[in-house]
This record gives structure tokens, C-alpha cells and sequence, in this order.
């Protein structure tokens, strides 16, 4: 490692690195929040499952840098946009989240959700405040790989010219120097660790009941 | 958009070194390879991790920090290596098999884990109860009620080797990337939305011919009809983390 070079490049890195973190957070949050809703779609109505588990699907076998490519085609903006790889992988996170919302609620016990009808508590307000409250676990644990894959994907986009943490893996290997490369690749699994202990902790304290009873 | 399309319907763009057939025989080439040796590798790991149930611990754990790992850095870390100890065409061949390999493994050992870890216990012990040996359990009942999840697994590893190999051509590797890197340094977006719209045919195709080897792979006892009206297992985390792992896109 030279941390002469890192050093000197202490101000670039450190721009790169908050462009990664801003690109890899909203699209795990704005996914997430779309999730919720058509999860709990996917979860009321049946017959809707199945499609929007297919399109789901769909969506993710669509290679990233190939969705990176055809987007700015499709909304019109230009190739070097971050709003492209923003869309782009908030639709990853959508499609892998819906699944894991609808399942989630599914497994709540039958008879809380009929204990909660029988207090009188309306379906969208036992949705939200009974429901989805213990979905929380489930959901977390998808949000996490979602957060975390987020973090990976975004440095592809450099390839297309959005700079961020993937622009030291092609300066390094421009450069024929394995210092900016490592430097990326050990920021990145900093990165995804923080998302990840960040949706841990999230998950921990809105959850206390999951501790509260002992042996469980 | 119709640029692309007129792209893809010029004869002269198919055939030849750089045509699309050769592409497709490319990225074909590196995907089957490196997923055929991840099966090798994490297969038989996953089913012994999920038969002795020991190390389950560090499966989670590895398959989530290789999950982290961009696959661009990788490939670019080993391929810059490659280039200065390996000679040849292997100098960068072999990085990105390596690279696409380690990205095939957690998919596959995760979901053979999982998927013989959930074995319903009672089906365990009625095997056992019936005489058989671990091996005969392992490889008469636990797998072959695993196999979904398994092909899963696969399915995931294929999507995600699929899409890595199109980064390959960052490195100067052929593949249906080619089109995209090449497209950019060229200005032609017509090429980059063809080369694009050539992968995710690929991994669309590819994933509903493994989806159909998987109808015909998995024993009709467990696809559902046999137990109509019966709720699936409650999903917990750890199967969560297991169906949707790998499923990130890869490149």
C-alpha cells in the first residue's frame, strides 16, 4: 500500500466516498418505501401475488449495467445522470423487497391479526400498527442484503462515467498500481458494514419485544 | 432505442470475430465454466454443512462479506495481478473465472444449506427410523427435498455470473459487455442499448431454461400438488437472507 498516494488523494477519496454513500442510500430507502405498499398489495390480494412476484422476478434478472445503459433511453436523461443509477437500483430494491414484505406479512400469526379485528382495529390500521411492526425482523433481514448488494452495484456505474468509490478500481488499473484498488474495495465492504449494522441496530430497537420474553 | 434495433438487425453485427455469435459463444463460455465449478465447489459444501449442521455460523457469515465484495474491484484487483504473474491469454481469462466463480459460490452454498437445514425434521427421522445410513439420508431425502431451494440457488448464481461476465469486458475479455464498454468509448449508443438488450435476453432465457430443468429436477412430491391447502414454512430471517441472496445483479 503507498499512503503517500492516499494521502495526497485524501480529498478526492473522500468526495468519491460520500457520492457512493448517497447513491447507494436513497435507492435502498426509496425502495424500501415503495415495497411496503405493494408488498402489503401482494399480501391482501392473492391474486396479485403471483404477477407482481413474476415481474419481480423479471426485473432482477435484468444485469445492472445493462439497465444503467437502457434507462436513460427510456426516461430521456442523459447517460452520465446519477438520477439513472439512482432508478436503477431502486427498482432492484423494489423488486427483491416486494417478495420479502408480501412473505413477512404472511407469517404473522393468523390469530394475532384476529385478535387485533376483534379490539375493533380497521385492516389498514391493524396493517400498520400490528402487522408490520412484526414483519420487521423478515424485513430487515432482506433490507440488509438489498443495502448491502446497493453498496457493490453502485461502483459498476463508473463504467459509464458516474464517478464514485469504482472510479479508484479504473484509475488503479489505468495506473497499473493495486493501491487505489484496494483502497476502493476495502471503503466499499466499510461501506456495506455500516448499511448493515445501521438496519441491525434499526431493527434491534424497534423490535424490544423480540427479547422481551426469554428463550425465545 | 431504434438505433439499437436497427444495430441488432444488421446482418454485418453478427457474424465474424466481434460478431454477435462469437460474443455469444463468449459469455456462454465463461458463464457455464465458472458456474459448473462453483456446483463442484459449494454443493457438496453446502449439503455437509446442512447434513452436520456444524459451521453454520461461518456460511452466513462469509456469504454476507462476499456479498459486500464489489465484483468490479475483484475482478480488476486480479486481473492487474494476472497481467503481471500470469502469461498469455490465461493472464485474463483466469482472474475473471476466479472472480465469477467466488460470486457463484455463496448463492449455491447458501440455499444447499439452507434448504437441508429446513428439512422437515419427522421426514429425518423416519429415514433414520427406516435403517438408513447418514450418507443414504442425506442423499435419498434431505437433497432431493432440498432441490428447490438448490435450484434457487442456482438460478441466482447463474443471474449474477451472467451479469458479471459483462463487466469482463472491462478487462479486455470478450462477452456481450464488449459492446457496452466499447459502445461508450465509441459514442455509440446504438451498439451499448443492443449490447445491453443482448445480456438481458441471455439472463432472462437462461434463467427460464434452468426454471424448467428445475420442474423436471425436483421430485412432483414436494412441487406442491401433492400437499394442495397446506401453508408454506413461515419464512424466518435466515431463510430470507438465503432465497434472496445473490440475487443482486451482480454487474
Amino acid at each position: 500500500m503507498n499512503w503517500e498516494w492516499l494521502q495526497r488523494n485524501e480529498q478526492q477519496i473522500l468526495a468519491w466516498t460520500l457520492e457512493h454513500v448517497w447513491l447507494a442510500a436513497v435507492p435502498t430507502i426509496l425502495g424500501l418505501l415503495l415495497a411496503l405498499p405493494v408488498g402489503a398489495i401482494a399480501h391482501r390480494y392473492r391474486w396479485s401475488y403471483g404477477t407482481l412476484i413474476t415481474l419481480a422476478g423479471l426485473l432482477y434478472t435484468i444485469p445492472s449495467l445493462a439497465l444503467f445503459v437502457v434507462l436513460p433511453g427510456l426516461m430521456g436523461t442523459r447517460i452520465l445522470d446519477p438520477v439513472n443509477v439512482v432508478v436503477a437500483l431502486t427498482l432492484y430494491t423494489l423488486a427483491l423487497l416486494v417478495r420479502v414484505v408480501a412473505d413477512a406479512l404472511d407469517a404473522v400469526p393468523p390469530l394475532v391479526v384476529a385478535s387485533a379485528t376483534a379490539m375493533g382495529y380497521k385492516p389498514l390500521r391493524s396493517l400498520v400498527t400490528v402487522q408490520l411492526p412484526l414483519a420487521i425482523p423478515v424485513i430487515g433481514a432482506g433490507l440488509r442484503v438489498a443495502a448491502v448488494s446497493n453498496v457493490s452495484l453502485v461502483s459498476v456505474a463508473v463504467l459509464l462515467g458516474i464517478p464514485q468509490l469504482g472510479q479508484l478500481f479504473i484509475t488503479g488499473f489505468q495506473l497499473d498500481f493495486f493501491t487505489p484498488i484496494i483502497a476502493g474495495i476495502v471503503l466499499c465492504l466499510l461501506l456495506a458494514a455500516i448499511f448493515d449494522t445501521i438496519i441491525l441496530l434499526t431493527v434491534r430497537l424497534s423490535t424490544p419485544w423480540t427479547r422481551a420474553v426469554p428463550g425465545r | 432505442m431504434s438505433g439499437a434495433w436497427t444495430w441488432l438487425t444488421d446482418a454485418a453485427n453478427w457474424s465474424g470475430p466481434g460478431g454477435v455469435w462469437t460474443r455469444l459463444l463468449q459469455h456462454l463460455w465463461y458463464t457455464l465454466l465458472s458456474v459448473a465449478i462453483a456446483v463442484v465447489i459449494a454443493l457438496p459444501l453446502g449439503a455437509l454443512i446442512g447434513h452436520t449442521g456444524r459451521f453454520t455460523g461461518l456460511v452466513s457469515g462469509v456469504a454476507n462479506a462476499l456479498r459486500a465484495l464489489p465484483s468490479l474491484g475483484l475482478l480488476i484487483l486480479l486481473a492487474l495481478w494476472g497481467l503481471h504473474t500470469l502469461k498469455g491469454d490465461l493472464a485474463l481469462l483466469a482472474p475473471a473465472i476466479v472472480v465469477l466463480v467466488i460470486l457463484a459460490i455463496p448463492p449455491i452454498l447458501s440455499s444447499t444449506y439452507a434448504g437441508i437445514a429446513n428439512v422437515d425434521p419427522a421426514a429425518r427421522d423416519a429415514a433414520r427410523g427406516m435403517g438408513m445410513t447418514g450418507t443414504q439420508v442425506l442423499l435419498k431425502v434431505e437433497l432431493p427435498v432440498a432441490m428447490p431451494l438448490v435450484m434457487s440457488g442456482l438460478r441466482s448464481a447463474f443471474l449474477q455470473v451472467v451479469a458479471t461476465a459483462t463487466i469482463a469486458a472491462v478487462v479486455a475479455l470478450g462477452g456481450f459487455g464488449r459492446y457496452v464498454i466499447d459502445g461508450l468509448a465509441q459514442q455509440n449508443y446504438s451498439m451499448m442499448v443492443a449490447g445491453a438488450f443482448l445480456v438481458a435476453l441471455l439472463a432472462v432465457l437462461g434463467d427460464r431454461i434452468l426454471a424448467v430443468i428445475g420442474h423436471f429436477v425436483v421430485s412432483p412430491g414436494l412441487t406442491g400438488r401433492a400437499a394442495k391447502g397446506r401453508r408454506p414454512a413461515a419464512p424466518t430471517a435466515d431463510l430470507v437472507a438465503a432465497r434472496t441472496i445473490g440475487m443482486s445483479g451482480g454487474g
